[in-house]
């Protein structure tokens, strides 16, 4: 293929995305930007994983990210979409930034344990501190408006959508771009050298840091689309089983490239929803069995059938 | 000639082992020095100490009259100090090129976070030096495929591409065959040639101290037992029965 025709494939997929919400079903849609929302979440595990960082509690931020925009509705009566998504990604900065600082000094199991200990830590306060948070109940996101007139609840549901295609598609460029510089490769370093990066004259500690409050980010800008598609947010997204999916959904993409967690998200959350509906005691079961499929037979995640059938793969 | 490092009292303990013991010494600029010694006789301990791996028990470590003594190895390599190891330090996952990458942005200072490691000029530049070092026809290879000689001459590279003002090296001609030894020496002094790089290193063979050293160091024991012009250090009745164990 010419190297000026390479972009057709991406601009077909891209109005193919675009142009969905007239022909696919509500329910799909919704599984499809729930599914690129956490997407985003998983990047940011990606993105760890790069430098070996395996963390358990990745959904803090996610939760994180909801919350703020959550209370941003219930105390500031925000209700503008762009204030509550700029909110979310602010608190998953802020609070990763604060955490950072202590979990940034750990690796291989107490970097997993520590954050994990961390969410449960938010997941508590979420519960408990039912006057502010709504315990159990949550908080309900009440339609945002993107500054147009009054939406009907299909056309919203199409909105965030596209909001999360667009928001997400920027999000996902700029992460590549960070892969690909150097930045991004003293991830790749750190996993296989620390003395050697030291003794470069970087600093493993800001590198790292670095990493984990750009996933932080990532993380909370995942939670509050997630909030808002859904219309209700509650402690379960701080819980650790969340965190575990977003490690679930990162092995099953695969960690080579920027596309491999939309991959693995979209394909997720269809395989759940769909396990769902065909044996509602037995999904977890499918999805476990996919897992060890992935591990035994794709180690690099579904994203490697890409790897395969080009010669070399991008950053 | 100016000092460029000078150690004073540097003493270092392991549990009841003294591995450097009251080492004063002074590297001078442009000099191209030799340390020879049996195993266990400190070398290694030296380049850790200096470049702040280990820290010295007593004693501190100036480098151009700046006292580096607690710094970190990382800000002593920001002030010019580079070293090579005596088991390579690669990152092993990742292509022989973008190794050197990494350190050619690292001498930038500009490790950022848009602008792609790939870019034109550094891969330039990254070939140049691979072409130095024998090493162009892996540019592409992971680290990981490499020989054994190969990974020893990366791992000086990436110190060389730093450009410093003083380059350490552990044993540089380690797992080389004898035959090859002299042919990697001389691949490393004509690129260090016309650069006005101070260069340590460390070695185990005789022949390549004399040959390539102008100023020989002899450690023995934590101490350094001689110290001059090479080919008279290393004829010592003394020297010998301390590095080869017999005289
Ligand atoms: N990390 C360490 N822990 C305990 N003892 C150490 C450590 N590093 C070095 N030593 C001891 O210090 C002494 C000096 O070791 P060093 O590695 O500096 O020797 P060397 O001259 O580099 O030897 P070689 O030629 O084998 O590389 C030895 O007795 C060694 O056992
Ligand atoms: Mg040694």
């Amino acid at each position: 293929m010419g190297g000026s025709l390479r972009f057709i494939p991406f601009l077909l997929l891209g109005l193919a995305l675009i142009t969905a919400p007239f022909v696919l079903s509500g329910w799909v849609l919704f599984l499809l930007t729930v599914a690129g929302a956490k997407a985003l979440a998983v990047l940011g595990v990606v993105l760890l994983l790069r430098a070996k960082l395996l963390t358990f509690g990745h959904a803090l931020y996610y939760a994180a990210g909801a919350y703020a925009a959550g209370l941003g509705v219930k105390y500031l009566g925000l209700h503008n979409g762009f204030a509550l998504i700029g909110l979310a990604f602010v608190a998953g900065l802020g609070v990763s930034a604060l955490l950072g600082l202590l979990v940034i000094r750990y690796r291989g199991v107490y970097f997993a344990l520590l954050n994990l200990a961390f969410s449960m830590v938010l997941y508590g306060i979420l519960l408990k501190f039912y006057s502010v948070t709504g315990g159990t109940d949550g908080l309900a996101f009440p339609a945002p408006t993107f500054g147009l007139i009054g939406l009907s609840e299909a056309s919203l549901r199409a909105q965030l959508y596209e909001l999360t295609l667009f928001l997400g598609s920027l999000l996902f460029y700029l992460t590549y771009r960070f892969f690909a510089s150097p930045a991004g490769y003293v991830l790749f370093a750190i996993r296989d050298n620390e003395v050697r990066v030291a003794y470069m004259g970087i600093s493993v500690n800001a590198a790292v840091y670095l990493g984990y409050i750009i996933a932080g980010g990532l993380a909370g800008v995942a939670g509050v689309l997630v909030g808002l598609s859904v219309g209700h947010i509650t402690p379960d997204l701080a819980f650790w089983s969340q965190s575990g999916e977003f490690v679930f959904v990162a092995i099953l993409g695969g960690v080579g490239s920027v596309f491999a967690p939309v991959v693995g998200s979209i394909l997720f959350e269809f395989v759940r929803n769909y396990a769902f509906e065909l044996s509602p005691y037995t999904w977890q079961m499918t999805l476990g069995a996919a897992l060890l499929l992935i591990i035994f037979f794709l180690p690099g995640g579904v994203w490697s059938l890409v790897g395969l059938a080009r010669t070399r793969s991008g950053p | 000639m100016s000092v460029l490092l000078e150690t004073v009292g540097l003493t270092r303990f392991f549990g009841a082992v003294c591995a450097l013991e009251e080492l004063n010494l002074c590297i001078h600029e442009g000099d191209m020095v030799g340390i020879i010694g049996s195993n266990g006789s400190g070398k290694t301990t030296f380049l850790n100490l200096v470049t702040g791996y280990l820290k010295p028990a007593r004693g501190c470590i100036l480098l151009a009259g700046r006292d580096i003594t607690l710094l970190s190895p990382r800000q002593i390599t920001r002030l010019g100090v580079a070293r090579s190891f005596q088991i390579p330090q690669l990152y092993l996952n990742l292509t022989v090129m973008e190794n050197l990458l990494l350190a050619l942005a690292a001498r930038s200072g500009r490790v950022g976070l848009w602008a792609r490691l790939h870019r034109q000029n550094w891969m330039r530049e990254g070939q140049e030096i691979l072409k130095q070092f024998n090493l162009d026809r892996y540019g592409e290879q992971r680290v990981a495929e490499l020989p054994e000689g190969a990974r020893k001459l990366l791992d000086i590279a990436l110190a060389v591409a730093l450009q410093p003002r003083l380059l350490l090296m552990d044993e540089p001609t380690a797992g080389v065959s004898t035959q090859d030894k002299f042919a990697v020496m001389d691949t490393l002094v004509s690129t260090l040639r016309g650069s006005s790089i101070t260069t340590v290193f460390v070695e185990h063979d005789m022949d390549v101290v004399r040959r390539y050293s102008r100023r020989a160091l002899v450690f023995d024991q934590g101490r350094v037992i001689a110290d001059g012009e090479p080919s008279a250090v290393l004829t010592d009745a003394g020297v010998k029965r301390a590095v080869l164990g017999h005289a």
